[in-house]
């Protein structure tokens, strides 16, 4: 039997994730430095795993309701309220899910129908494509450039505009770039999504992780609340990764479509999880968020460090300002982030992962994670110092 | 010590080999600044020793450590200061530290076999003047030692996602 023939045309269209083949490949050599995983290496605030087997232990082993737990969403809308300045409705305005994966998956399930057009920067974080696609929709890549810093910049924004145009994704802080949108930025582009009558995705999953400044949500603006659906969740700010909780925020309409979807296919995020969830948050809310202070001055000073030595080394790597990642440009040794990352684990046993596994703008680029402690950075760092050189002189 | 200070320590605690240019980058100071701090806390002490933490398992050779609860008698003029300083006087004596509780001194013992610390214990420290009594403890396995975990087979695995 040929299974394949089975498959939906939309599955088949789906291409294997960049990042998996490669680190398949990875996975053959012995002793590997790896800097691929995009996950932090902290674990979760010992209070939150506490508060999680506490409910374990008085049996609080049930379904929670569709959206969560009600104590959590309304410490959601209380986090909302003080880190972005956002009013939202625990009751009907807000959506507990299993990580912001399924919240970006339901968003653009609940709003896309065949042949809209979804706009997603690129380079970005994996999902969005494959999740377009299978929602029935169409993404249109945005270039986003080095020489923007990364940015969406509003003259890419008009361009990627069509009249099939319906929504926008914004993920911001970025993965892998480690870009962000200042406000002034966001300012510069609401206009035009508010003339265009787009709706916007926002996934906000590292606004705790910025190093320059405070995260601002594109929801904050003028006009661009009812407009979008804002995603986040625990896994990077709190270390909850294994967990699996994340949220929507969006106007009722949104909120309830999603909840929709939601109910058939999840029914809830998991109980356990979501006891974990609240008490990272309400310790974190009550005490100066002092677990994710502690995690983001680590990541800072891993940042600072690979930032200048990915520089002195001759690789010109723009300072990220959020996430966990660095993104050098390795086309100047004449390779392709795909040559270079391919290269460097064959002779120096490192793994970076090759740029263009985040879209065709990539491709002249290595993602670096910096969720690695200071040690193996630093071991990293001196191999892939050696490589630039034997590169230079070969070429 | 101020917290530029406080920082610098707190890399070189980690990793003593970090250059000045590297600490400089991560905690945002210049390089001249970071050396001028690392020189004047070893000017005054606070910066005692750049030392390596070796993993004695993989070494090969045979080595143990003991950590010896001593019961003294204190004397009147310098309670316990001079018994301590008597028995850290001994190459086979890694550390002294006075301890509150049931016991008023911990003395660690690194030596080649058992033998050749109970013999140090038994001819040396349990017949010093003021030593009332030793309680030996050999440790056995080391899981972390230094704030470095040592038994790797507990490390966690983090997989490389989508
Ligand atoms: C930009 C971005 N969004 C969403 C996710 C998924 O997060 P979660 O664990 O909440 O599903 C990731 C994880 O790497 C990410 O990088």
């Amino acid at each position: 039997m040929n299974q394949e023939k089975y498959l939906s045309k939309k599955v088949q269209s789906i291409k294997p994730s960049g990042i998996r083949k490669f680190f398949d490949v990875a996975n053959m050599y012995k002793d590997i430095i790896s800097l691929g995983v995009g996950e932090p290496d902290f674990d979760t605030p010992w209070n939150a795993r506490e508060a999680a087997v506490k409910s374990i232990r008085k049996g609080f082993t049930q379904y929670t309701s569709n959206s969560g737990l009600l104590e959590l969403r309304n410490k959601i809308a209380k986090y909302q309220k003080v880190r972005c300045g956002l009013d939202y409705d625990a009751q009907d305005e807000i959506l507990v899910t299993v990580g912001a994966s399924e919240a970006i998956d339901l968003a653009l399930r609940a709003l896309i129908d065949d042949g809209d057009e979804v706009i997603i920067p690129d380079p970005s974080y994996v999902s969005y494509m494959p999740c377009v696609v299978m929602a029935g929709g169409s993404p249109v890549a945005v270039k986003c450039e080095l020489k923007d810093k990364f940015s969406l910049t509003p003259d890419n924004l008009r361009k990627a505009i069509t009249p099939k145009s319906k929504v926008l994704i914004l993920p911001y802080p970025n993965n892998p770039t480690g870009a962000i949108m200042t406000k002034k930025q966001l300012e510069e582009i609401a206009p035009i999504i508010i003339e265009n009558d787009l709706v916007v995705i926002s996934d906000e999953i590292y606004s705790e992780l910025t190093y320059g400044g405070d995260h601002v949500s594109i929801a904050s603006l003028e006009g661009m609340q009812e407009r979008t659906i804002l995603i986040n969740g625990f896994s990077k700010a709190f270390a909850m990764t294994g967990w699996r909780v994340g949220y929507v925020c969006a106007p009722k309409p949104f909120t309830k479509a999603i909840y929709k979807i939601h109910q058939y296919g999840i029914m809830c995020a998991p109980t356990a999880s979501q006891y974990c969830a609240l008490e990272a948050l309400s310790s974190n809310l009550n005490e100066d968020f002092k677990d994710v202070v502690e995690m983001r001055n680590q990541y800072d000073m891993r940042r600072r460090y690979l930032v200048q030595e990915l520089n002195d080394m001759g690789l010109e790597t723009f300072e990220p300002q959020g996430a966990f990642y660095v993104f050098p440009r390795v086309s100047s040794l004449g390779m392709t982030g795909e040559e270079f990352a391919s290269e460097l684990i064959e002779k120096k046993r490192v793994a970076v992962v090759p740029g263009d596994a985040f879209g065709e703008s990539g491709k002249d680029f290595v993602r670096i994670s910096y969720a690695y402690s200071i040690e193996s950075l630093k071991k990293a760092m001196t191999k892939i110092r050696e490589f630039v050189e034997l590169k230079r002189i070969q070429k | 010590m101020d917290k530029i200070d406080k920082q610098i320590l707190d890399i070189l605690k980690n990793d003593s080999r970090f250059s000045a240019k590297s600490i400089a980058s991560m905690i945002g100071q210049t390089e001249d600044v970071v050396a001028q701090r690392v020189a004047d806390m070893e000017e005054s002490g606070v910066l005692v020793k750049y030392t390596t933490v070796v993993n004695s398992e993989l070494t090969g050779d045979d080595y143990v450590v003991a950590l010896i609860e001593v019961k003294v008698t204190p004397q009147s003029t310098h309670g316990f200061d001079n018994i301590a300083r008597e028995i850290m006087a001994y190459n086979e004596v890694s550390s002294v530290y006075l301890m509150s509780g049931a016991y008023d001194l911990v003395v660690i013992v690194e030596g080649k076999s058992i033998k050749n610390v109970s013999s140090f214990i038994s001819e040396k420290l349990s017949v010093m003047d003021n030593v009332i009594s030793t309680a030996t403890h050999f440790i056995l396995k080391k899981y972390k030692s230094e704030g470095i975990v040592l038994d790797k087979e507990n490390s966690k695995k983090r997989e490389v996602m989508i």
